[in-house]
């Protein structure tokens, strides 16, 4: 227990109340003094006046449009993948973990490579598609970019979820279904999707949070752009701290984008809890 | 491939075979060759990225970026490997690899040790505080990973851990994860065995290395797999904490080649393989574990 709790304490609890505490100072990694500024951080987050208002929303706004444009495609096709699993045919194992190879390479690997794939000169994609779409230098086709290797990337961890959700359903309610003749739709709607209302809770919620997380993707492909279209809150903010090194502004983006998120989940919550048949 | 091929028996398997909605493949000639056919696409789509990036690194320059492109390398070439490897330099490749090895590795035993002793004495010893503190521990895993990085990166300068090793493997051995993981597979063991122990004279410590680790070898792997995977890919961190050339892991050290080569495909894709292969082969080998433990963690949050 105990070489556990040091690490924790260390690196999760302590970190978690600095932060706080840091973003209560006028906080620069450069500089000796640290005066205490009380919320003037999160003030000037919501102060349109402010030196880093424009950037912080701007960055706000990219990562909501990639987290509503994703987050659909990431419950929607693994959960159909998941039902096209869940049959029974030779070598379903094999499948499944060819669709979640992509997700155990790093985002540097598919960021270089869908850099690459995507040129808009040279890449395979226009190539095959006879097309010169500008794929990362243009709006939408960058967020359709982002959207679409994001998609490709993770979808196999959704799928897999989902996958273990459906083999948890009794399998009584399936034969009922049959017996009262019910069409494959009827029991999909009927006995699938109620049977995976808290899988589905749980990808929705940690898609969502992925999705408030990305990074990576934006900043080797499209490098924030065009223009800062995709600069993300989150290289906004790990500027902010880490090469600008305001770390006490930064650190009160962090935790404005987390009670974000929060008030998110909760509101999803409510709302999928709305959704249950009687 | 060949390797995925090999039917895996675990126990979820079996189940999935007598599982509810497995229906069958689907009747009827032309809709058993349209259900192969889709599954064909999909996997063009899934492993055709992956194979372009080899296809690519062996090539020359000149056919990369060719319009239109070449499927297969006219004349396939080493070429861009021998190139990585004489960039030495300012683009110690194999130096990033040995440096991800070491991260990734360092970080997976310390996630076995640290995670197994807290997981055990949450699920089996029993001390004031113990119901408290597992609810501390579990609530972080709600908390978004970004709240962490600005305070860690000056805890870890602090420490004087910054541009080192212990950046990379330490912190992340925090997250709650592996403790949760490891505490519902241990508090699922049947007591018997350990009370058996007990009683002919072992202590604690005893009972936790002889009895419970030997019997929690599918979580224990599952843990250790995640966890290296995990610090192998990852990207934000390593960009921040690691400054030398010299010091910086495959993914960081990918971005640096990135900037400097942006023209030069092959040497970028041969890059981005050879931060694939190990991952790749690591998932060839142990995707039932990987599987496994996804699948767990779905049903237990």
């Amino acid at each position: 227990m105990a070489p556990f709790l040091v690490i924790f304490v260390t690196f999760v609890l302590a970190p978690a109340a600095l932060g706080l505490w840091m973003s209560l100072h006028d906080w620069d990694f450069m500089l000796a003094s640290r005066p205490f500024v009380g919320l003037d951080n999160y003030l000037n987050l919501f102060d349109s006046t402010s030196a880093v208002f424009q950037e912080f929303w701007n960055g706000m706004r990219a990562t909501a449009i990639f987290t509503v444009a994703s987050v659909p495609f990431l419950v929607t096709i693994p959960l159909g993948l998941a039902v096209l699993l869940n049959r029974r045919f030779p070598g379903r194992t094999v499948f499944r973990a060819i669709f979640f190879m992509p997700y155990v390479l790093g985002v540097a690997v598919i960021g270089l490579l869908f850099r690459f794939m995507l040129d808009p000169n040279i890449g395979i994609v226009n190539g095959l598609l006879g097309t010169t779409t500008p794929w990362i230098t243009a709006q939408p086709w960058a967020w359709i970019s982002l959207v679409a290797m994001t998609v490709w990337w993770t979808l196999g961890f959704n799928t897999i979820i989902y996958l273990a959700g459906l083999q948890d359903i009794p399998s009584e309610l399936y034969d009922a279904a049959k017996v009262d003749g019910a069409s494959a739709w009827q029991v999909f709607r009927n006995v699938t999707l109620p049977g995976l209302r808290m899988v589905h809770l749980f990808v929705v919620t940690i898609t969502i949070l992925a999705s408030a997380n990305m990074f990576g993707q934006a900043l080797l492909v499209t490098n924030g752009g065009p223009g800062d279209s995709t600069r993300t809150a989150l290289i906004v903010m790990l500027a902010e701290g880490l090469e600008s090194f305001r770390m006490g502004s930064a650190a009160a983006m962090s935790y404005l984008l987390a009670i974000f998120l929060g008030i998110v989940s909760i509101v999803q919550v409510l709302a999928m809890r709305e959704r249950r048949p009687r | 491939m060949t390797l995925l091929t090999r039917p895996s028996r675990s126990s979820e398997d079996d189940r999935a075979t007598t599982a509810p909605g497995s229906r069958g493949a689907p009747r009827g000639l032309a809709r058993q060759g349209m259900f192969w056919l889709f599954l064909l696409v999909l996997t063009v789509i899934f492993v055709g990225p992956i194979v372009w990036m080899f296809l690519t690194s062996i090539k020359t320059n000149p056919e990369a970026t060719a319009v239109p492109p070449t499927l297969l390398p006219s004349s396939p070439t080493f070429e861009a490997y021998e190139g990585l490897l004489r960039l030495d330099g300012a683009y110690p490749v194999l130096r990033w690899f040995l440096n991800s090895l070491l991260a990734a590795t360092l970080h997976m035993v310390l996630v076995l040790a640290v995670a197994s002793t807290a997981a055990y004495a949450l699920a089996r010893l029993h001390f004031r505080g113990r119901g408290v503190l597992f609810v501390v521990i579990v609530s972080t895993l709600f908390v978004p990973g970004f709240v962490f990085l600005i305070p860690n990166y000056l805890i870890i300068d602090r420490l004087g851990w910054l541009d080192t090793v212990w950046a990379l493997a330490v912190p992340g051995a925090a997250g709650a994860f592996g403790v949760f993981f490891l505490r519902q597979f241990f508090a699922m063991l049947p007591g018997e065995l350990e009370e058996a122990a007990l009683i002919d004279g072992a202590n604690q410590w005893q009972v936790f290395t002889r009895v419970v680790l030997p019997n929690s070898k599918p979580a224990l792997a599952t843990l250790a797999v995640l966890s290296f995977l995990s610090n192998w890919n990852d990207f934000i961190w390593p960009i921040y904490v690691l400054f030398s050339p010299e010091r910086l892991t495959l993914p960081a050290g990918l971005r640096l080649l990135q900037g400097a080569y942006t023209t030069d495909y092959p040497v970028i894709m041969a890059g981005a393989f050879v931060a694939s292969v190990p991952v790749l082969i690591l998932f060839l080998f142990t995707q039932r574990y990987v599987i496994e433990g996804v699948s767990r963690s779905g049903l237990k949050g």
